[in-house]
């Protein structure tokens, strides 16, 4: 299967490789995945006190598509509210990426990190957990 | 000059050699007959060259040319072979022995068997790949009629003790059956002297044409017989009917001269190429070779990286066709059964990557390899979070993954 040049162009130069010191109270942390799966995805954020996104990493174990998905997703999260954050579709990602069907769940993966950071900034911060719709697979 | 990509996935199959090429032209067109055209020229021409092909083909494995059957390749001759045994020796019994590890062409066929009455033990192998011959003796039954056994795996190149495991079925007066596609060509096979009844190979992974195959029946001690699979105008002593793929099987037999001829010294460079490839690799902290590294086809690595994913590794490799035994689970694949059978964790078989060298392998290219491959595994741990993890002294299996 080939993969389109957006796909090649965040797994060659990923953007936001790295990590964050998660025991700080504005960093969230979401870590999904399983290494027996295949796939592990960490994307953390650090949140100003206006609750704006202003830093994001992430660190990825698995396939191409799941690389990029994370990488595209820590461009789109810097500088968004986490309110808006938190809409962020896995439909974006595989629309920007155009991944094949049988990598749309990579791109789901990529969402489920976004919202468990976010809910990990929430809870430290003393926000309310969101009840996340169950991820579609 | 190097010319990329480079191709190190000589397992899946081979490039085929121009010399096969060249001896196989004549047939698509002046030389076009109907093998089984008795009565005029243009049949006997093809006849005589598919003669011709048949002691070449049984030449290199040490047979009578009357013991080969032209199939389309080797998921056939295993279909022919399981099922023929099966339905012709039925009525003494219905056991079949074969190995977790074969190749899906065994598997499926012996799955589709036990659908229509037979008994199958698939034996385990031992964490280097190969099979405990006590477990193999522990086996055997009295209803045993056929044990399958490949000759060397298709993943990760080990070879199975052939002679050792004939002679147990025999005493126990079952029947043995190989598939040899990997080893045929690669190394020394002779049936006599590895006491084989029945092996399927193919001519695309021995720098031969693709759709075209051989089963090896034997004919003396004991003669064994298939039913055929395949009915229609008898070809093939009724084993296989269907007009001959003369070019095809003209092909087949030009490039098991070839391998005759040349497979020792091939062997000797493949396997030294291959040395280096693996220790180069090896270089890189937690990397693990896969199966017994001795019993091995010599053309054939399988390394694990550990903390990197084989389809992401495969993609930073760019410019070199390797394959990978990774398949992530929630595109529901499962990662290879073959690793797993070793027993290695899902991660480790997650981390593998298959380096298949051949006749047209070069040392630069091996170079080109082993940096390309070097530099892409150290990229992806640079992003992978199980790679921080283990740096940091973490256990991974304490950690509660999450499901997604
Ligand atoms: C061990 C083994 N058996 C059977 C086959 C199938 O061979 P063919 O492609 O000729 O049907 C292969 C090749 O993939 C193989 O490696
Ligand atoms: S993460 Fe499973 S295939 Fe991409």
């Amino acid at each position: 299967m080939a993969y389109s040049d957006k796909v090649i162009d965040h797994y060659s130069n990923p953007r936001n490789v790295g990590t964050l010191d998660k025991s700080k109270k504005n960093v969230g942390t979401g870590l999904v995945g399983a290494p027996e799966c295949g796939d592990v995805m960490r994307l953390q954020i650090e949140v100003d006190e206006n609750n704006i996104i202003t830093d994001a990493k992430f660190k990825t174990f698995g396939c191409g598509s799941a690389i990029a998905s994370s990488s595209l997703a820590t461009e789109w999260l810097k500088g968004k509210s986490i309110d808006d954050a938190i809409t962020i579709d896995n439909m974006d990602i595989v629309e920007e990426l155009a991944l094949p069907p049988v990598k749309i769940h990579c791109s789901v993966l990529a969402e489920d990190a976004i919202k468990s950071a976010i809910n990990d900034y929430r809870v430290k911060n003393g926000l309310p957990a969101l009840e996340l719709e169950k991820s579609h697979h | 000059m190097l010319t990329t990509p480079i191709y190190l996935d000589n397992n899946a199959t081979t490039p085929m050699d121009p010399r096969v090429l060249e001896a196989m032209l004549p047939y698509f067109t002046q030389k076009f007959g109907n093998a089984a055209s008795r009565n005029h020229p243009f049949g006997w021409v093809a006849e005589e060259a598919v003669d011709y092909a048949r002691e070449q083909v049984a030449k290199l494995i040490g047979a009578s040319e009357k013991e080969i059957i032209f199939t389309s390749g080797a998921t056939e001759s295993d279909n022919l072979a399981i099922k023929g045994v099966y339905e012709m020796y039925k009525d003494k019994g219905n056991h079949i022995i074969t190995l977790t590890t074969e190749h899906k062409a065994v598997l499926d066929t012996c799955k589709h068997l036990e659908k229509l009455g037979a008994q199958v033990t698939y034996l385990e192998v031992e964490s280097d790949g190969l099979l405990d011959l006590q477990k193999l003796e522990a086996a055997m039954t009295p209803q045993t009629i056929l044990v399958s056994v490949m000759y060397g795996n298709n993943e990760i190149g080990v070879i199975q003790p052939i002679k050792e495991i004939s002679a147990i079925a025999h005493k126990h007066g079952a029947l043995f059956f190989s598939d040899a596609t990997q080893a045929v060509g690669k190394i020394p096979v002779n049936v006599n002297e590895d006491g084989i009844d029945l092996m399927a190979f193919t001519g695309h992974k021995m720098y031969g044409p693709k759709g075209v195959g051989a089963l090896y029946v034997r004919r003396k001690n004991p003669r064994v017989k298939v039913t055929s699979q395949m009915d229609g105008g008898g070809h093939e002593r009724g084993m296989r009917s269907g007009t001959l793929n003369v070019p095809g099987i003209v092909g087949f037999g030009k490039a098991c001269e070839l391998c005759q001829l040349e497979m020792e010294q091939d062997a000797k460079r493949l396997s030294a190429l291959r040395d280096k490839l693996e220790n180069s690799l090896l270089e890189l902290e937690e990397s693990y070779v896969n199966g017994n590294k001795q019993n091995r086809l010599p053309h054939t690595t399988n390394i694990s990286f550990k903390y990197v994913e084989g389809e992401g590794l495969m993609m930073a490799m760019k410019d070199m066709a390797v394959s990978s035994g990774s398949a992530c689970t929630s595109a529901s694949l499962e990662p290879s059964y073959v690793l797993k059978n070793l027993g290695l964790s899902d991660d480790l078989a997650h981390s593998s990557i298959r380096f298949g060298l051949g006749r047209f392998t070069t040392e630069e290219e091996v170079d080109f390899a082993i940096e390309n491959t070097k530099k892409a595994v150290n990229h992806l741990r640079e992003l992978s979070p199980l790679w921080e993890m283990f740096k940091e002294g973490i256990d991974l299996d304490s950690i509660e993954w999450a499901e997604h």
